[in-house]
């Protein structure tokens, strides 16, 4: 279990995480979302005592990482998946890491069998892609047999095939009882693998909620409607409780009412319908309207606030 | 492919003990071991060295009959021998240097710490290793230099043996500064992080700084120069001592000192500065 409580950490004067508190519990897998830069490689390198907080605590399993007594057995991380020394091959990688920790040789054999890296494990890691790196640093993670594991932006540069195997695996992993906590900056990536969901953006908590309920609770959907008699439909329609909302391409997009009703209401009225149809937010775009007032950079200039 | 993830995993075991000093010296031998350039290095060190003295020497063999006679009565055969630790020096400071930085220009250091986040005992680790691995390379060098310097030199020139008074004390003490000026690199590396930053520090320390000390009025200058590590350098391999400079014990303790410095700096650094 991961534990963070009024988590601030400031580089010079740049506020990167403010006041933070979450939990990531062991058996699910907690994904981590948020905009890029707003704060989630931070605190996990402060979860992992690499950066040190202005203020609050981070914990695993109730206790500061720095005081693990056998912190590769207890945490396994992939926090970037580049770095790592490009003169030195795989295998030399994982045993170096596995000896701080006294792990037996045998289980570097082990994990790079797990991440399907053996072939090349006596390759130097300078000459490995992007997802072979990644495999590489997932190997690294399960040296100890973790019961807790950090990853950020773990499908980051990896074909889909790769991702499906990133995803099953780190399910399969939460499956078994450990704490899994996984950041990403794609909602949609999140919605296939995480049961519990903690949203920061600029560095504060946004939301922390299961999966389901923030997808269901934020589920923006309206009707989309053309018309010839555009202007008495949409009186007719805001008499009958509806939301009006005029777009620039001359349909109109209702909430608060059903296509069914706005479809009857028309025919009583003897109003034209061109167009009727239903429409969903996306996942991106729940997770947008969630994060909107905390994005960084905003594309448009007159976006900012 | 994953049996790992298909099984359920079983009860979580219960470590006794914690992770210790052993197996961060163990780690730190295999990152030392593992790296090619690390081997090359150290490799190319010992010829050059070695090949160094060895030109020396033969050359000095050979225009023997040339010297004059202030140069024949000043000549030290086994400082001569040895003139290759001021070439060693510099690669040996290269490498120091690269045991800290090169983990972060690489980013191996968040692997490095998450593994070891009393980072202290991390720091100690590569202290040992780097400083026990230099120094056998310091003294391979070291005698390499002298006995093959030694057999290059023949009459008409003189040359000396081990056996030779203060010979000895020249050659292990010559490897003994080797292994301290790695250390004195390594605390650099450990408090600049940037390769070529911390090895200009370092270049800067044995070459600049003596020139801009010889600079300074020679009432000064004199209290000041033996401080530096080259006059320490010279007095250890040298048979016959400057009076403005430390006896090569003094010296050696000096450099100890420095050393202890950097590194302390270095540690502090590590400990209190984000990865």
């Amino acid at each position: 279990m991961i534990e963070v409580r009024g988590l601030t950490k400031r580089y010079g004067d740049k506020i990167a995480v403010e006041d933070l508190s979450f939990n990531a519990y062991p058996g699910v897998v907690t994904g981590f979302l948020g905009p890029n830069g707003s704060g989630k490689s931070t605190t996990m390198r402060v979860i992992m005592g690499l950066d040190h907080p202005n203020g609050g605590t981070a914990t695993i399993n109730g206790r500061p990482y720095h005081d693990l007594d056998w912190p590769l057995r207890e945490v396994g991380a992939l926090l970037e998946a580049r770095a790592i020394h490009p003169g030195r091959t795989a295998r030399s990688h994982l045993w170096m890491l596995a000896q701080t920790n006294q792990i037996a040789r045998s289980r570097v054999d082990e994990v790079l069998d797990i991440v399907g890296l053996t072939e090349v494990a006596n390759q130097l890691t300078g000459k490995f892609s992007l997802g072979m790196s990644q495999r590489l640093g997932i190997a690294a993670s399960l040296l100890g047999d973790p019961g807790v594991l950090l990853y950020d932006e773990p499908v980051n540069g990896l074909d889909a095939e790769g991702i499906r195997w990133v995803r099953n695996l780190l399910i399969g992993l939460a499956r078994q009882g450990r704490t899994l906590f996984v950041s990403s900056h794609l909602m949609s990536e999140m919605a296939q693998m995480a049961d519990d969901v903690v949203v920061i953006g600029r560095g504060r908590l946004i939301t922390q909620a299961l999966m389901s309920d923030l997808l269901a609770g934020n589920q923006q959907s309206f009707v989309r409607v053309r018309s010839p008699g555009i202007d008495p439909l949409v009186v007719l329609l805001e008499t009958n409780g509806a939301r009006i909302s005029r777009e620039s391409d001359g349909s109109i997009s209702v909430s608060g009412l059903t296509e069914e009703m706005v479809g009857d209401l028309a025919f009583e009225a003897g109003i034209a319908l061109h167009e009727l149809a239903p429409v969903n937010a996306s996942l991106e775009e729940v997770f947008m309207e969630l994060t909107e007032e905390s994005v960084e950079y905003h594309g448009a200039p007159g976006g900012s606030q | 492919m994953n049996g790992e993830t298909t099984a359920p995993r079983p009860p979580p075991p219960i470590f006794v003990g914690h992770s210790s000093l052993r197996g961060v010296i163990a780690s730190e031998i295999t990152k030392l071991r593992t790296v090619r350039s690390t081997m090359w290095s150290f490799g190319v060190l010992v010829v050059l060295a070695v090949g160094l003295s060895a030109l020396a020497t033969s050359l000095t063999t050979s225009h023997w009959n040339q010297a004059g006679f202030g140069e024949r009565f000043t000549f030290d055969p086994i400082r001569e021998s040895l003139i290759g630790v001021f070439f060693g020096q510099f690669a040996i400071g290269v490498l120091g240097v690269l045991v800290i930085s090169a983990e972060y220009t690489t980013g191996t250091i968040r692997a490095s710490l998450a593994a070891v986040p009393k980072r202290f005992r991390l720091l100690l680790g590569k202290i040992i290793v780097f400083g026990v691995a230099t120094l056998i390379i310091g003294e391979i060098v070291a005698f390499a230099s002298f006995f093959v310097g030694q057999t290059l030199l023949h009459a008409p020139a003189p040359h000396a043996t081990i056996s030779s008074p203060g010979a000895l004390r020249a050659v292990t003490g010559d490897g003994l500064y080797l292994c301290l000026l790695g250390l004195i690199a390594l605390g650099i590396g450990g408090i600049i992080r940037h390769t070529a930053a911390a090895v200009s520090a370092y270049v800067g320390l044995l070459l600049v700084i003596p020139i801009i000390i010889a600079l300074l009025p020679s009432t000064v200058s004199n209290d000041v120069t033996r401080f530096l590590p080259a006059s320490i350098g010279h007095t250890v391999v040298s048979r016959i001592q400057d009076p403005h400079n430390f006896s090569p014990g003094i010296g050696l303790v000096v450099l100890a000192i420095y050393a202890a410095v950097a590194l302390g700096v270095a540690g502090y650094l590590l400990v209190h500065r984000d990865a």
